[in-house]
Parts: structure tokens; C-alpha cells; sequence
């Protein structure tokens, strides 16, 4: 500019410059480490040291890995083996104790014969979430069912269940990749009806008894719907009602009269024969599944105009938050029998479930609230404008973007939440990190083993963690694509 | 005040497509922010089919004004009646005016997780109950007349900030209100988008429909408005046909504004 106005200062550009293409970047592995590693004498310093913590923890880790016993019936046997391989002092790592008890840390104390039945859940399982995770793109569906498919008959072939449950699931797995194909929307269905089958797998019984219990929500749903349009405030009453009613005098009667024309019965397994992963799985799927929706209610409570709700959600919130998870179970554990009426025994998981449940939601609801107040007044004054009344704009318009601000916050409790599933163990159920665990060394041969089940039980929550953590990132980018 | 009002109804001649029917009638209207008392003494009666432009410094309470006719504001004191029904705390009244009652924003305030399309035809389906088919079928004819058809499956994050306000215009109207509010919705452009905007609006206003804009455009007050309203501090200041506004105004306080915003 300054030449030019040093010639005149009027200047009328007469062609317009076409786009030119950028100068040549270098390229090249030296150019990356330069820039990235070496860019200045304290990032080569930083470099250095880095390499230099790392080789100090391989060089000592690395031994004891590879110097690994698989085969050894006691914590003696491979010192022994050890010592006579390696030379005496050598240390390493006893996985013995994993190929001897790994059906203890993923099972608990769920007896053998039945292993198909928690197997066949967590297969019906992926089966039910995967449309729902993956609704949009049908090849990542079709992906993401084949693998976690092949993963249930790995581990159904690794617990030697019979064969007509391989075989069933086989065909189940194809159902679903068939389904997934051509009719996404069916698998929902069966999505809906999944608690029922999974409680049934997991716990025996008859089969009518939690599927009386999901009819609950039909009775709810027919006695709104039979109510007269011009009474319509009182549907929802009367649908709670009908439920209430159902669920508290009607169902049991009925599941026993349908048990006796068509029993469906499994073997009833008792609550304190869980353990291990399996706990740890069915605590953290009921507790995520249920304390995404209380959260938002709670986070929708705590922003409400109406006073009363709202201080109820604070007070249930900060209550909730303000008190160490261990207090609440301790209270599922103890407390809860001098509240309830003598003589009811009310399941253990099912209490636990709800505390981490309540738990998790009031976190939630916090991370919620923050997505909700992130959104711009201007959202909820045009849905106001346009006629859309509380719930229609919640569920259109707010809830959409607030719970896509808040994908990473909500994931991070549901991972938190998981972990927090081995606390079951301080009272006294066999989580897989302790109580498992203790378990397992509180037998002479397996005494005084701790790293080994430490990485292994680490390794499979890291798995799985990380799988959600993925999966929170996945949905980020897919949703910041789609709505730019 | 009502000297005004009473002698602008009989004094105006009968423009094209206003009726004597009444669409929203304020009656000593008072509303404050706290302690602040931001709307004094509102009367103002509209008549259907009449295009209003309501002008004034900022900060006079022309956008509280307007807001309080589809309740985003709430008043106080005196009577709002919109299209015969009155707003008061019942919600359902209130739902009843805000469908029939369209509303534009300066900042367009367009759902970013939904298409245009699907902008468009929210409302008419959640609130009219029109079947999507043909809640789909009329959004299309509105993004049409606004001139955007080919944007419709794109996301408002993709328009520029005139197709953006184009497209709020046509939401609003795929409800087929029966009267149009719009806040500054010129505001926020840049220059080179303003017209688009203003040739949408300009379009409406010849179909008869009922408007109130709160703008700064005065081109489009000369060219559209039956009538100017002059807003400061909360009160409706002097109020008359745009010529007479423009060319005579009679109060101290228009011919300052007039002076500053036409001045250069």
C-alpha cells in the first residue's frame, strides 16, 4: 500500500487476483520432530526427560511382564517356576491366579451351569443399545453389531456354555444384523422389552413376574388414554394411579396365574451369588440408564419457576451431592431395613442400584443445568413464540442442544458412575476390584497376590471406559457435523 | 394520548386491506423492571391489516412493547387484548395468542440442531397438529415467497445472516398468523443484507397483513408504515401517518431523533 501512495493515492484495481495455492509446507517425520519435539532448547529438555521417565518405567516393569508364570496352581509354584527359569531374585508377574479364577472376577459366585444366562444378557444387551448409540449410520451399526456379537460367542466359547445357547445367539446376533439392515426401527422394540428379558436371564423366576411389572406402564398408558378429553388434567393422575394399583395388587396374582397355564421358569439365582464384573455391569447399566433420565427432570426441577419443585430439586441435589457415595450405600445396606416394614426383604442389588442411581442423577442434573444455562435466551423466547407450550419446547428444542453441550460431562459421570460400582464391595458384595479379590487370596495357594488381578480387573474397566469415552467423542463429532 | 389515538382513527383514509376489526388493543398499559418503570401508560389500538412501525431511541421500550403483545414480557398494570382475547396468567390463553401471533427476531433466533425444513414445520406440526406431509408441502410455499426453496435441507448455521431472517420470517408464517411482530430485524445484518430482508417484509405488508416493527429502517416506514408511533422513555411520545411524522413532526423530542438518525 505505501508504494501506491507514494505514486498517487487514487488506485482503481483493475483485474482481480485469482486464488493462488499456498507456498510448499516441508514435510517429513524430521520436520514433525523438529516443530513438535524439538522446537527449542526447553521443549528438548522436556523431551528428554520424558523419554527418560519412560524408559525408567519400562526397564522396571518389563522384567517382571515378561517373566510372566500362565501356568501355576499357587503364588509358591510360580516363585518356583520363576527362580528356576530366570535365576534366584528374578521377579514376575503370576497370571496364574487369572486362568484359575477368571470366571470368579467375571461372574461372582453365579454357579457354573448358568453362565450362558449372564452371557446371553450382555449379548441381548449390545443387541438393544447398539440402534439406539448408533441410530444414524447404518454401516457403523452394522460394524459396531458384528463385533460386540463376535465378543459374547468369544466369551460364551471361553465359558464353555452349551452349545444350543451358542447356537441361539449365533441366531440372534443375525436377527439383529438383519433387522439392523432393513428395519432399524423393530429393534427399538425389542429394545423397550430388554430389561424384562435381561432381569429374567439374571435372576430365574418366571418370566411373567417382570413382564407383569413392564405391563404396569401399558395399564398407565391405557387408563391416560381412556380418560374423557374434557377431563384431560386428570390423564396423568389416573395413569399413575392405574399403574400404582397394577403394579402393588394386580401383577403378582397375575404372573402367578400365567406361570401356572404357560410356566417360563429359570433356575432362581439368589442376589448374594453375584459378583464380579457382573455386578459391576449390572449395577452400572440399570444406574446409567436410569439416572440420565432422573437427572434431567432434576436439572428441569432445580430451573423451574414453580417454587416448591424447585426447592425440592435443590434441596434433593445438594443433599445428594454433599453426602460420600459409601454413606448412601451403607444406608442401602443398613439403614433402609429399620425404615421398611419388618419382614419385607427388599433385593440388595435393587437397593444399591437405586443409591448409585440417585447418586449419579444429582451429578447429572448439575451437568445438565450447566448445558441448559449455556443456551441462549433467544431459544426459548422463539419457542415461546411460536406457540410451543413447557414440554414441547423442552423436548424440541432445549433438551437437544443442552444435552449436546453436555456430552462430555454426562459421560463423564455415566465413567465415574462405572468405576464407583467396585464401592459395592465395602459392603460387603463381591465387586471385582475387592471384593472378588479378597476373596480369591483369602485361599492359602492365591495369599498375598495383588498386582496380577489389579491389572486384570483394570484392564477390563479400562476397556470399557474407554469404549464409552470413544463413544462420548464419536457423538460430539457427529452432532457438531450435523448441525454445524 | 388518547387525543391522538382518537383523532388518528378518524383522520387516516382507509388503506388497502385494513378493516375496521380490531386486532390488539392496549388499554393503559404499565410494566416495570423492578424498580424501573419501563412501559408508562400504553394505549394503542390496532386495526386489522394495519402496518405499524414503532421507532425511538434505544432503550425507550419499543422491543419491551412489542414483546408484551405475545407475552415474553409480562405487564403489570392494564389490559392487553389480542385478537379479542385477553392475556392474563392463563397459560392457555397465553398459547392461544402466541399461534396466532407470529414473531420475528433481531437475532433470528433459528433452532441450530434443525434443518430450515424442519424449522419450518415444528410448530405447525406440534402446535396445529397438521399432518407433516402437508406441514412440509406449506413451509415450502413460505420458503418460496421468501425466496430460499433450494436452502430448505441446509442447517441455519450454513445460511448467511439475510437467508437466516429470511427463513425466521417464513417459520413464523408457516403458522399463518394473523398478525406479525418484528423486533429490529434489521439489526443485526450486514448492509449488503438488509434489503433482502426488507423486500421480504415489504411483500408481507402488500398481502395485508396485520404488522408492528420496531426498526430503525426509516425507508421502510415511509414506503410501508400507516402509521408511525414515536416511542421515549416508555411512553408513547406522538404517533401519525409517516408523511406527517417525517415531514411535520410536532413534538421536541421526534424532531431531535429525526434530526440524528436522518441527519447524514
Amino acid at each position: 500500500m505505501s508504494e501506491m501512495h507514494a505514486e498517487s493515492v487514487a488506485y482503481v484495481r483493475d483485474t482481480m487476483l485469482p486464488p493462488a495455492a499456498p507456498p510448499n509446507q516441508q514435510l517429513g517425520a524430521l520436520r514433525w520432530l523438529r516443530v513438535n519435539l524439538f522446537s527449542g532448547w526447553f521443549n528438548t529438555v522436556l523431551t528428554l526427560l520424558g523419554l527418560g521417565i519412560i524408559w525408567f518405567l519400562f526397564d522396571h516393569f518389563w522384567p517382571w511382564l515378561s517373566h510372566s508364570v500362565w501356568k501355576a496352581d499357587s503364588v509358591q509354584e510360580c516363585r518356583e517356576i520363576i527362580a528356576a527359569r530366570y535365576g534366584e531374585g528374578a521377579t514376575g508377574g503370576c497370571f496364574g491366579v487369572i486362568r484359575e479364577r477368571w470366571h470368579q472376577y467375571l461372574f461372582g459366585f453365579y454357579p457354573r451351569a448358568e453362565y450362558w444366562r449372564p452371557l446371553m444378557t450382555l449379548g441381548l444387551l449390545f443387541i438393544a443399545i447398539t440402534p439406539v448409540l448408533f441410530s444414524v449410520n447404518p454401516a457403523i451399526r452394522r460394524w459396531v453389531l458384528a463385533v460386540t456379537g463376535l465378543i459374547t460367542l468369544l466369551l460364551m466359547g471361553v465359558a464353555e456354555v452349551p452349545d444350543w445357547a451358542v447356537l441361539l445367539m449365533w441366531a440372534l446376533i443375525g436377527t439383529a444384523l438383519l433387522l439392523g439392515e432393513y428395519a432399524p426401527q423393530r429393534l427399538l422394540i425389542f429394545t423397550l422389552f430388554y430389561p424384562v428379558v435381561g432381569v429374567w436371564f439374571l435372576w430365574g423366576g418366571s418370566l411373567w413376574f417382570p413382564l407383569m411389572l413392564l405391563a404396569g406402564f401399558g395399564v398407565g398408558y391405557l387408563a391416560t388414554r381412556l380418560v374423557p378429553p374434557r377431563h384431560a388434567g386428570l390423564a396423568l393422575p389416573a395413569g399413575i394411579a392405574a399403574a400404582l394399583i397394577w403394579w402393588l395388587f394386580l401383577a403378582g396374582p397375575v404372573a402367578g396365574l400365567l406361570g401356572d397355564l404357560a410356566p417360563a421358569r429359570l433356575r432362581v439365582i439368589d442376589s448374594n451369588e453375584f459378583g464380579g464384573f457382573l455386578l459391576a455391569m449390572v449395577i452400572g447399566v440399570s444406574g446409567i440408564a436410569m439416572s440420565l433420565p432422573l437427572g434431567i427432570v432434576l436439572a428441569l426441577a432445580r430451573r423451574s419457576d414453580m417454587f416448591l419443585i424447585h426447592v425440592f430439586a435443590v434441596i434433593f441435589i445438594e443433599f445428594i451431592r454433599g453426602v460420600p457415595l459409601i454413606t448412601l450405600l451403607f444406608v442401602a445396606s443398613l439403614l433402609l431395613n429399620y425404615f421398611l416394614p419388618p419382614g419385607t426383604n427388599f433385593d440388595i442389588i435393587l437397593r444399591v442400584i437405586i443409591m448409585v442411581t440417585i447418586f449419579a442423577a444429582a451429578y447429572m442434573a448439575e451437568v445438565i443445568r450447566g448445558g441448559l444455562a449455556a443456551l441462549p435466551r433467544g431459544q426459548f423466547e422463539a419457542a415461546d413464540a411460536l406457540g410451543l407450550n413447557y414440554w414441547q419446547a423442552q423436548r424440541l428444542i432445549v433438551l437437544p442442544q443442552a444435552l449436546k453441550i453436555s456430552i462430555p460431562g454426562i459421560v463423564g459421570t455415566f465413567i465415574g458412575m462405572f468405576k464407583d460400582t467396585t464401592l459395592v464391595g465395602l459392603i460387603g458384595l463381591f465387586d471385582p476390584l475387592k471384593g472378588i479379590s479378597d476373596f480369591v487370596r483369602s485361599n492359602f495357594a492365591w495369599k498375598g497376590i495383588y498386582w496380577e488381578p489389579f491389572i486384570f480387573v483394570g484392564a477390563i474397566f479400562f476397556v470399557i471406559c474407554f469404549s464409552m469415552s470413544r463413544y462420548s467423542m464419536y457423538l460430539e463429532r457427529r452432532l457438531s457435523r450435523e448441525h454445524r | 394520548m388518547s387525543d391522538l389515538t382518537a383523532s388518528y382513527a378518524t383522520d387516516t383514509p382507509h388503506l388497502p386491506g385494513m378493516s375496521d376489526e380490531i386486532a390488539i388493543e392496549i388499554r393503559d398499559m404499565n410494566k416495570w423492571y423492578g424498580d424501573f418503570h419501563v412501559l408508562r401508560d400504553i394505549d394503542l389500538t390496532v386495526r386489522r391489516g394495519e402496518r405499524i412501525v414503532i421507532a425511538g431511541p434505544s432503550g425507550s421500550g419499543k422491543s419491551t412493547l412489542i414483546r408484551c403483545i405475545n407475552r415474553l414480557e409480562e405487564h403489570q398494570a392494564g389490559q392487553i387484548v389480542v385478537d379479542g382475547i385477553e392475556l392474563t396468567s392463563d397459560i392457555k390463553n397465553i398459547d392461544k395468542v402466541r399461534s396466532e401471533v407470529g414473531m420475528v427476531f433481531q437475532h433470528f433466533n433459528l433452532f441450530p440442531h434443525l434443518t430450515v425444513l424442519e424449522n419450518c414445520t415444528l410448530a405447525p406440526i406440534w402446535v396445529r397438529k397438521v399432518p407433516k406431509r402437508q406441514a412440509e408441502d406449506t413451509a415450502m410455499q413460505y420458503l418460496e415467497k421468501v425466496r430460499i426453496p433450494e436452502q430448505a435441507n441446509k442447517y441455519p448455521g450454513q445460511l448467511s445472516g439475510g437467508q437466516q431472517q429470511r427463513v425466521a420470517i417464513a417459520r413464523s408464517l408457516c403458522m399463518e398468523p394473523k398478525i406479525m411482530l418484528f423486533d429490529e430485524p434489521t439489526s443485526a445484518l450486514d448492509p449488503e443484507m438488509i434489503k433482502e430482508v426488507l423486500d421480504t417484509m415489504i411483500e408481507l405488508a402488500e398481502t395485508g397483513m396485520t404488522m408492528l416493527c420496531v426498526t430503525h429502517e426509516m425507508g421502510f416506514a415511509q414506503a410501508v408504515a400507516d402509521r408511525v408511533i414515536f416511542m421515549d422513555q416508555g411512553q408513547i411520545v406522538e404517533q401519525n401517518s409517516p408523511q406527517e411524522f417525517f415531514n411535520n413532526p410536532k413534538s421536541d423530542r421526534t424532531k431531535l431523533f429525526l434530526s440524528q438518525i436522518l441527519g447524514h
